[in-house]
Parts: C-alpha cells; sequence; structure tokens
C-alpha cells in the first residue's frame, strides 16, 4: 500500500491547522455560516438534520488496520460509536459537533487520513476496483494511478472552484467494479496494440436528477499523459459548465449539451495546446507503483484441503464461500468480502468493534489490507484459503459474514430522511423491509444476483438509477412514497433504469420486490440473470404482477 | 487614493492604485483606466493613443482569448469573482500567464476573499481587491499555510513530485 511520506504528512498537518484556524473564527462569529459553509464543505463537514455530519475521505477504498481502529476511536469518541461507509467508498460520522472536527481532522491525519474534497464543487475523493492488486483480472493495479489523481487533485489552484462537484473512478478488469461509466469521468486501463499502457476516457456520466452513462471521448490515452489529459478536461469544463443552475452544472450536462464529439473536439485542442508540462515523470510514477507492488505472498497449492475439509462441516462455511469468497490471482488465496448488510441492519454501518475485528483480521490473515466497496461493503483482498475458515468465524461471531454479496438483500441505501436533510423519504427501513423478506439465504441464494438500490431522493446518492430494482423516495402531499425502475446497470453493462409504474406507498415496497422477482424466477431462460431476463422481456410482465391490483 | 493589495519580489503589501475603474455607462476620466472589453474593444485605440496605461476587466464567462493580441499595450487585467464560487477567472488567469506570456498585472476584483489566496497566487495573480477587509499580512499568512503543493502552478513553487526528486 501507498505510505505517505514527509511531504504527504506534513501536508495533511497544514490542512488540519487551516481548518482550525477557520473554526475558531466561525465560533467567535469572525465568519458568517455564509462565509463558513464552502470552508467546511471543503473539509467534508455538512450540517445536517440532528448534527453535522463529517465526510471522511478513504482514497480509493484502502485502509489499513491502523487507519480503521482510529476510525473506531474516533467514533467512540466524538460520536455514537459507529460509522456509515458511503457509496463513495468514504466513511461518515453523522453525530459530530463543531467543536471536535478539528480535534478530529488532527486525530485522522495522525494515521495519514483527511477529509480534504470529500465535499464541496471540486475533485472528490477518486474510486478505484476494490478488487485491485488481487484479481487476476486487471491489467494493471487501477491504484497506481487513483494515487497520482489524489494527489494531483488536492487543492488543484486552477480546479477547486468548479461548476459543481466532480468524480473520477479508475477500473483495469474488463468486469467494472468502480462504476465508472456513471462518474464524471471513468477510467478503463486498456492496452493498446503495441502493448502499452494507456486508458478509455469516459465522460459525462452521472445520476442524480438526470442521469446518463459516460461518453468515451478517447479510446487509447497514453498511460503517462493522464495528468495532462485531465486537465484538459477539467479546464473545459471550468470554463463552459453552466453556474446559474445547480441541477445543470454537472459535466454531463455540458457534454449532452455540446454533444460528446464537440466536447471530446475542444478537449483534445486544449489538450494540445497545453502540452505535457503538468504530466508526472516517470520516476514519480515509479515511485508511486512500487509502493502498490505485490508482496508476500507464499508459494501455495490452488486448492486448500484444510479450506475444502471446513467446507464440508460447514454449511454456513460453504455458503459463505460460495457468495462472499472470490478468486485470486495468486493460487491458494482468496478475495473475502465482509458483508456489512447483515438482515435488518442499515447497510454501510459498523460499529467500532466491527472495524477493529476488521482490522484484527486484516492484520492476522489479511496483508494489513482492507477495501471498501461502491456497494458499502468491506473486503479483506488477500486471505489464504487456508484461513478462510477461520476469518469467516469471526467475522460470524461479529455479524460482519453475511452471505449476501451480490444477492437481493445486498442493498445499497442512502442515509435517507433518517439522517440527511435533502431527503424527501426514508431508505433505511425500506432497505430493512425488503433485507426481511428475502431473510432465507436458500431463496436469496436460487433468486442469484440481484441489485437493488435505495435513494431517498432525487439526488441519488443510494444510486437507485443503476440497481437492477431501483427505488426513489419521493414526497407526495407530506407521505413517502416510492418510485421503482427496472434494469438498470453500474456495470461494464452500464444503463439508467426505466420506471415501473406509479410510486407505491412505503408499506408496499417490500411486497413489490418480491413480486418481481417471483416474475423473475418464472420467466427466466437458463442462467440468466434479474438484469438479463428484464431486459429480454421488457417491463411488460413485471408491471402487470405489481399493479395487477389496481386493474 | 484607493488601494489595492500588490504582491510584489514574493511579498504582500498595500499600495496606490493609479487606476480608475470605469463602468460602461460611465464617462471614461482622464489617467489610467480600468474598463471593460466591450469598450476596450470599441475604444482601446483612441484610449492608449491618448498615451495613458489601460487595463481591462474580463467578467467571468469572458474568455482570455479575447485579448490575446492585445496583451502587450494593456497593463492591467482585472479578472472578475461575481461570487468567490466562480471559479472560471482561476483558468483566465493561467492562461493569460502561462499560454499569452502576459507580464502585467493580473488583479483579482469582485468577491475577493483571503480563503482563495493561496489558489489565487498559484494561477498568477498578482494584485488583489479584497472584499472582506483583509489586509496584506492575512494574505502572507493564507499564501504561507501549506508547505508543499502537488502541481505545478504558474508560480515559481516546485511540485511534490520535483521536490521528491530532488
Amino acid at each position: 500500500m501507498y505510505q505517505y511520506d514527509a511531504i504527504d504528512k506534513d501536508f495533511l498537518a497544514d490542512r488540519s491547522a487551516e481548518f482550525r484556524g477557520q473554526v475558531a473564527r466561525r465560533l467567535a462569529g469572525e465568519l458568517s455560516e455564509d462565509q463558513f459553509k464552502p470552508l467546511r464543505l471543503m473539509n467534508g463537514l455538512y450540517l445536517q438534520l440532528h448534527a453535522y455530519m463529517l465526510r471522511i475521505a478513504i482514497p480509493y477504498g484502502s485502509l489499513n488496520p491502523t487507519q480503521m481502529r482510529k476510525l473506531a476511536e474516533i467514533s467512540r469518541t466524538y460520536d455514537k460509536g459507529y460509522g456509515h461507509f458511503t457509496t463513495r467508498t468514504n466513511l461518515q460520522f453523522h453525530w459530530i459537533k463543531l467543536k471536535d472536527a478539528p480535534d478530529i481532522l488532527d486525530a485522522l491525519a495522525s494515521v495519514d487520513m483527511h477529509a480534504i474534497q470529500t465535499s464541496g464543487n471540486c475533485i472528490r475523493n477518486v474510486t478505484a476496483d476494490p478488487y485491485a492488486g488481487a484479481t487476476a483480472e486487471e491489467l494493471d493495479d487501477p491504484r497506481v494511478w487513483a494515487e497520482a489523481i489524489r494527489q494531483w487533485s488536492t487543492v488543484h489552484p486552477e480546479f477547486s472552484w468548479l461548476p459543481r462537484k466532480f468524480k473520477i473512478a479508475v477500473t483495469a478488469s474488463v468486469k467494472d467494479r468502480t462504476a465508472a461509466r456513471v462518474h464524471d469521468i471513468g477510467l478503463a486501463i486498456r492496452r493498446g496494440r503495441d502493448g502499452a499502457l494507456g486508458f478509455e476516457v469516459m465522460v459525462g456520466g452521472g445520476l442524480g436528477r438526470t442521469p446518463y452513462v459516460g461518453s468515451t471521448i478517447r479510446e487509447f490515452l497514453p498511460a503517462k499523459r493522464l495528468v495532462s489529459y485531465l486537465e484538459a478536461i477539467l479546464r473545459v469544463y471550468n470554463r463552459l459548465g453552466r453556474r446559474d443552475n445547480s441541477n445543470k452544472a454537472r459535466i454531463k450536462i455540458l457534454v449532452a449539451t455540446l454533444g460528446a464529439e464537440e466536447f471530446a473536439r475542444q478537449v483534445e485542442a486544449e489538450w494540445e495546446k497545453a502540452g505535457d508540462a503538468s504530466d508526472l515523470p516517470d520516476t514519480e510514477l515509479a515511485r508511486i507503483r512500487a509502493a502498490f507492488a505485490p508482496t508476500r505472498f507464499e508459494t501455495l497449492t490452488a486448492r486448500s484441503e484444510a479450506f475444502e475439509a471446513a467446507k464440508a462441516t460447514s454449511p454456513a462455511l460453504a455458503r459463505f464461500a460460495r457468495n462472499n469468497l472470490k478468486p485470486h490471482k495468486q493460487p491458494g488465496y482468496g478475495i473475502v468480502e465482509v458483508s456489512l448488510k447483515a438482515i435488518g441492519a442499515t447497510p454501510g454501518d459498523a460499529n467500532a468493534e466491527q472495524m477493529e475485528v476488521v482490522a484484527d483480521l486484516a492484520e492476522r490473515y489479511g496483508q494489513g489490507d482492507i477495501r471498501v466497496t461502491h456497494e458499502q461493503n468491506l473486503v479483506l483482498p488477500h486471505v489464504k484459503l487456508d484461513d478462510v475458515a477461520a476469518v469467516h468465524a469471526a467475522l460470524a461471531a461479529a455479524e460482519l459474514a453475511t452471505p449476501n454479496m451480490g444477492l437481493v438483500s445486498d442493498i445499497i441505501a442512502c442515509p435517507g430522511l433518517d439522517y440527511c436533510a435533502l431527503a424527501n423519504a426514508r431508505a433505511i427501513p425500506i432497505a430493512q423491509h425488503i433485507a426481511e423478506r428475502f431473510a432465507d439465504p436458500d431463496r436469496a441464494e436460487a433468486v442469484g444476483e440481484l441489485k437493488i438500490k435505495i435513494s431517498g431522493c432525487i439526488n441519488a446518492c443510494g444510486h437507485h438509477h443503476i440497481g437492477h430494482i431501483g427505488i426513489l423516495g419521493v414526497d407526495k402531499k407530506g407521505e413517502e412514497f416510492y418510485q421503482l425502475t427496472l434494469g438498470g446497470s453500474g456495470a461494464e453493462d452500464a444503463a439508467v433504469g426505466q420506471m415501473l409504474g406509479p410510486a407505491l406507498p412505503a408499506n408496499r415496497v417490500a411486497e413489490a420486490v418480491d413480486q418481481l422477482v417471483e416474475v423473475y424466477l418464472r420467466e427466466r431462460q437458463g442462467e440468466e440473470r434479474f438484469l438479463d431476463t428484464f431486459r429480454r422481456t421488457g417491463v411488460s410482465p413485471f408491471k402487470e404482477a405489481v399493479y395487477a391490483d389496481a386493474h | 487614493m484607493p488601494t489595492r493589495i500588490r504582491l510584489q519580489d514574493g511579498g504582500f503589501s498595500l499600495v496606490e492604485d493609479p487606476f480608475t475603474a470605469v463602468a460602461d455607462d460611465l464617462q471614461v476620466p482622464p489617467g489610467d483606466v480600468i474598463i471593460s472589453l466591450t469598450r476596450f474593444q470599441a475604444e482601446g485605440e483612441r484610449l492608449l493613443s491618448e498615451g495613458r496605461a489601460v487595463g481591462v476587466r474580463l467578467e467571468s464567462d469572458e474568455g482570455a482569448e479575447a485579448l490575446a493580441y492585445d496583451l502587450p499595450r494593456i497593463a492591467v487585467v482585472a479578472l472578475a469573482f461575481p461570487k468567490y464560487r466562480d471559479g472560471r477567472a482561476y483558468t483566465s488567469a493561467r492562461l493569460l500567464r502561462e499560454r499569452y506570456g502576459f507580464k502585467g498585472e493580473v488583479r483579482a476584483v469582485g468577491d475577493v476573499l483571503r480563503e482563495q489566496a493561496g489558489f489565487m497566487l498559484r494561477c498568477g495573480f498578482d494584485a488583489f481587491e479584497p472584499a472582506d477587509g483583509s489586509s496584506p499580512e492575512d494574505w502572507e499568512r493564507a499564501t504561507q499555510r501549506f508547505r508543499h503543493v502537488y502541481q505545478r502552478g504558474t508560480d515559481a513553487r516546485a511540485p511534490a513530485f520535483e521536490e521528491r526528486g530532488q
């Protein structure tokens, strides 16, 4: 993993000191809330319904055990003993006091963490494949490029006051676990015909009020020109993005208005003029790359007899292995998914004890490496198959071993009206109802991959547009209703979901999901996933089932 | 005489401002003036021929390209911040310095707060009309908050990747 050097550490200390001064000026009344707002937002501090919320950056979703333990400690000291992992692979504390914020930032800086640019109209935390460095599918380690982008985007002199927030994802596998096509910029690592490393550059994806799947504006960008090309995109956006209406200010609107071809032409023209002055030298890229070099793998056989024997005697372990254990590039190793979606729990929440369990397991069995996924789970990317039984037992004891990765109860949900000032409706209870309805693990496995995503408002933090089943909370005359969409995807087959029909009252949602699943089980052919069946049959049979009573 | 904060030889100080900013609906007074781009395009030749110093104010939706061929004759480009959140002027400042080689004064006007000082300095601004009552000392402090920077800017600071290479 990347280790902060003296420069990176100085930077965090300076930032923390700066914010301490700003908070002091605010508390002394020298800054109005209006003047203070953008400053606190640049440090991830939101004012929510009940308290301040602090959003802590987890760059490209990568954590070490020391950092995870510090998050646990902060949650105990300054919050209510838990935190919420988000779809941007950040961690949110929802019960923060303004006067504590500078101390929290100092505590974070002590373990090389921060809340820089987790909010505000700037370049946000970069997303990368949570299986980076572990999956055999990848062409290169996307963390190398994500770290380069982290540094380049940190307090950028020109691009810190953009028309709107800006999100970048980097993926290097055919299977996209970053939702790259619905980011402002999605970067997919490719090999050129001559074998050279580069990126397919996708721009203008996004969710929110007007969802778009991004357009490819360059099929192959030589890897070492990444930063200058990003600067060209950002410069065109900074100049031309709308600033008169925040709902139309994201780059997706600019790309849609100009057309992807014209946008690409302007980027290319700017890029040509700007030259390569901002590109990172090879020595710096090599320095970053070395930090992610694979280490400490043992030479093992692909099959672990101990693991096979344990599975044979424990159906629970076997089920966990079927759903939460993914193939590793190294023989004898596996990628372990840690579920933050226990049935009936709040998706993405982890309490301090759970954070410490994961930290301990990562240290003891997982090369000190922890990842956060945009689907709000955790990953131990390097676990020996020999150790999976022990890891499973420890996770199960902490209620972190729900065997539901990618299944119906692995639901994404935003904090919703339980916490958020923007929300129209609650998201968490809906997720809980659905998960409880599908609590039978045999049934969930029989249904197979089914991604349900819930947002409490049109801002779409719960990514409902790209759910196989998407659920959007709306307010109808003071009552919570839910609009269902079908057929969305944030993966390599990205698509925006299609509306099912009129919004449903809260008590109908879980039942409707059940009805949709029954239609799928009835209609599916061969190995089709829910998404495949929907794409083949279209919306009609699903609509008929859910609205049968209305006829 | 009015004043502005000026960056000279690496230090900030309050200096007198010989320029009068003239709105489009007012007559141009004698002496050095800062006028809009529209007015410059209409009256710039004449005003310059009178031997006075002329500055041009660019609104945030006006690109620096519009001045590309005139820059050697212009003393000041004033870049407007209608709101401090409007970041277009940072790009304009960089283009003026890096692409068009402008050597004159690049001045931040409008909703200009000390919190922007670090960003402005790195994009090539060297004169400031703060709207928050901040002093040259405030600006000095604000620009010295970070011991390191991660990107190449128009200032002389070495980015982290160069510091590391040394």
